[in-house]
């Protein structure tokens, strides 16, 4: 199916959805994302920041559609011809959105754990205004305790629905959901139940926005002043294949690793994120690829040659020689 | 008079019970269809009448009859859309709370129509009362053999259930219906698939407005064509009218599509013209989401010809100078009416009723709300009319289903209509007294 995305033309298999074929052409043209998250099965859709203009349905009916879509939930067809950023439309009602998700926003960045690698701050950065509109009391909630190792704070929430995907999806036993409604919905345990399940931390990495976070690893550091590393260990519960935040010699936190588009490429188990957080627990294989505009790549790499040694001695030592096969 | 087939019989003692509805002519279109109809010829009767959905959106019944998808082996359901919750609409529960059986005989057509053996009634959880009424009518007519296995001696076996719902302006959004009948949390789906194709359970299924299927009855006994005559064009038959405000008699009317708005305002049949000799300021003429008019604008169209009660006519001039039927609540307001405080409480509906699924109107509509209640405080700007017109534009067409659109319009109406009142009254700074709103807002979660 062929289908023009900015004046592009790609051609895509049958079931494709816009977003996807945007993604396939490359990240000027691909729609931001809040809630979609590929990895999820009925995920996207609620938060709007992906809507394009399709100013031609398909060759056999060219005509318009009458409202912006929801480019994530909207399949192809062929000779489909969308607008995305050249659409002066599309760019004003985006920015409408980037304006509904902030006006209720703590905007709590300087002491926001997800600062440096938080959606909702790029989206700002790239679609808002600098100055808000809203002048009223923003919205306030408790912060609840699922578990020992994860900490929701609502307040910084901007219902993707993300983690309620992901506990339905990778998690059995549904402990985690929303309740109540319009404004005042918040995602919950019921009764601040505990969500105790293998899987559970992978709600923290699908989280666009700081309301997830690793108890294990809160107010310890910004994230621009620690360096990703990839790394994997032998896990049966999953592939152990992580991403390791060193700070010096320690490690901070563990994450999943991440694609270009910041979603989790394999889904990891607590025992790896939360359990193992010594250097020798892991087998090394180099540092992580970070995206040259994100803020983490900032100050990372000045000491690349000295880390590659440090892992390099750290291989030998333990027989493993397979790193240096590598191109 | 004009001519009623839906409520014609309201009066009537005894007609919730089956034994006086049958006395006076009801379930003849049921043994009609069952014994002299094919499922098909039930659908083409319908197409033929020209009935549009009753709900608000005016869609043709019978085209949405005829895209249901109907695959081998898998079953079909008829989901009847009770949940009626538009501020000004309450025809429906006339209906259902008047003659009950109305609308199951609707029910058992309509499914034989559609080949239905399972049909629900989504009622919404205020409407408790009504749930039980139609419950008894429901178990009347199981005793009598019009519901259960081989309806009449025929191959056609029909089970109808009562739901009633939460309470929920959402969940009259025929999806997140659906989601709230399986028993989930009531949010819109996103469309596609259509509940034609995946509906209930993931079956194809037909959402119908009480009145449109109570409309089937009548349809069927005296054909489609016979009941494409009532009515101007497009606008065919006949429409149950929730009429409030400030008129001498408010309550729901039964009218002939075509009738003049101003005459179902000023006749004595119907309004019986605006209380205490006051002068009529503004009419909403379809249920709270649709564009407010004024008197000019509502008695005549811009071009000068009288507006009729149509879907046609009353959205002649789109909604710079028009409006719509929706779902025939007629809100009428006199000359004293302050229109910025009638919005706030339209703002303030939709605000509590937002699911709270798609950011822009679950943002924007506490938005607008907190910036209405500024005007009534007193504390407003003039900048504060363009932004509310910024925000309701950047909701509107945004959203998954059409509350970002119903939540939009009204305030788009009013300040395209009465931007001058707004204007008065954030110059003259004057506190409003909305202290009822706010002892509301303590029972809020």
């Amino acid at each position: 199916m062929k289908v023009t995305i900015d004046g592009i033309e790609i051609d895509v298999p049958k079931g494709t959805t816009i977003l996807q074929a945007a993604r396939m052409i490359g990240p000027e043209v691909a729609p931001p994302t809040m809630c979609y998250y590929s990895k999820l099965k009925t995920s996207g859709g609620y938060c709007r920041t992906c809507i394009v203009k399709v100013t031609q349905g398909s060759t056999a009916n060219p005509n318009p559609m009458p409202k912006p879509v929801a480019s994530c939930r909207t399949e192809v067809m062929d000779g489909m011809v969308v607008q995305n950023i050249t659409s002066p439309e599309i760019l004003e009602a985006r920015k409408g959105v980037v304006e509904f998700l902030l006006i209720n926003h703590p905007l709590d960045c300087p002491v926001c754990d997800q600062a440096g690698e938080c959606k909702l701050q790029d989206l700002g950065y790239e679609h808002g205004s600098a100055k808000t509109r809203y002048e009223f009391k923003r919205r306030e909630y408790d912060m609840i305790d699922i578990g020992d190792k994860i900490k929701l704070h609502m307040t910084r929430c901007i219902l993707c629905y993300r983690c309620v995907k992901t506990c339905e999806q990778i998690t059995d036993g549904r402990v985690h959901g929303v309740v109540h409604r319009g404004d005042a919905a918040e995602i919950s345990t019921y009764i601040q139940q505990a969500v105790s399940n293998d899987f559970s931390g992978n709600v923290i990495d699908v989280c666009p926005v700081g309301a997830l976070t690793d108890k294990t690893f809160r107010f310890k550091q910004r994230v621009w002043f620690t360096k990703p590393v990839d790394a994997h260990r032998k896990c049966d519960k999953c592939s152990g294949k992580v991403r390791l935040w060193f700070k010096g010699e320690e490690v901070l936190r563990v994450t999943a690793r991440k694609d270009q588009w910041d979603e989790v490429e394999e889904f990891i188990c607590n025992s790896c994120r939360f359990d193992h957080k010594k250097k020798t627990d892991w087998i090394i294989e180099g540092p992580s690829k970070i995206s040259r505009q994100s803020v983490i790549s900032q100050n990372h790499y000045e000491n690349l040659n000295e880390l590659k040694l440090q892992v390099l001695k750290q291989q030998k030592a333990l027989g493993f020689i397979e790193f240096d096969k590598r191109p | 008079m004009g001519k009623k087939l839906l409520i014609h019989n309201d009066k009537v003692p005894g007609i919730e019970t089956l034994q006086v509805y049958r006395a006076n002519g009801g379930y003849a279109s049921v043994e009609k269809a069952l014994k002299s109809m094919s499922p098909d010829q039930v659908t083409d009767e319908v197409k033929k009448s020209g009935l549009r959905g009753r709900g608000g959106a005016g869609f043709p019944t019978g085209l949405k009859w005829s895209f249901l998808a109907k695959p081998e082996g898998v079953p079909r359901y008829l989901v009847c859309n009770a949940d009626e919750s538009e501020p000004g609409t309450f025809k429906d529960r006339y209906l259902m709370e008047k003659i009950p059986h109305a609308l199951i005989e609707g029910m058992i057509t309509s499914s034989y129509a559609l080949g239905a053996n399972l049909s629900y009634i989504y009622i919404r959880g205020e409407y408790f009362y009504v749930a039980r009424i139609l419950e008894n009518a429901i178990k009347e007519a199981y005793e009598a053999g019009w519901l259960g296995k081989n309806i009449l001696g025929t191959n056609f076996s029909h089970d109808c259930y009562v739901q009633v719902g939460g309470g929920a302006y959402i969940c009259g959004e025929e999806t997140a219906l659906l989601e709230s009948l399986e028993g989930k949390r009531g949010n819109p789906r996103i469309k596609p698939p259509f509940p034609a194709v995946a509906g209930l359970w993931g079956c194809p299924t037909v959402v119908n407005n009480v009145e449109t299927i109570a409309a089937v009855a009548p349809i069927v006994n005296m054909g489609g064509e016979e009941y494409a005559k009532i009515g101007i064009g497009k606008s065919t038959g006949t429409k149950l009218i929730s009429a409030s405000g400030h008129i001498n008699k408010p309550g729901v009317y039964e009218i002939e599509l075509g009738i003049p708005v101003e005459e179902f305002i000023y006749s004595e049949e119907y309004c019986g013209g605006i209380r205490n000799g006051k002068k009529l300021k503004a009419v909403v003429a379809g249920g709270s989401s649709v564009p407010i008019l004024p008197t000019e604008l509502i008695l005549k169209t811009a071009k000068g010809e009288p507006r009729l009660m149509t879907y046609e006519s009353l959205a002649d001039g789109g909604f710079q100078t028009g409006t719509m039927l929706g779902s025939g609540g007629f809100i009428v307001m006199d000359e004293d009416t302050s229109i910025v405080k009638n919005l706030f409480t339209f703002a303030r509906f939709y605000h509590h009723e937002s699911c709270g699924q798609c950011s822009p109107c679950r943002e924007g509509t506490g938005w607008m709300e907190k910036i209405l209640k500024k005007f009534l405080n007193g504390t407003a700007t003039e900048a504060d009319v363009d932004l509310l017109w910024d925000i309701q534009s950047k909701i509107e067409g945004k959203t998954i289903c059409p509350l970002g659109e119903a939540a939009a319009w009204p305030v788009a109406a009013a300040i395209r209509h009465f931007k001058h009142e707004f204007i008065e009254i954030a110059k003259s700074k004057k506190f409003v007294d909305i202290s009822h709103y706010n002892r509301l807002n303590k029972v809020r979660v």
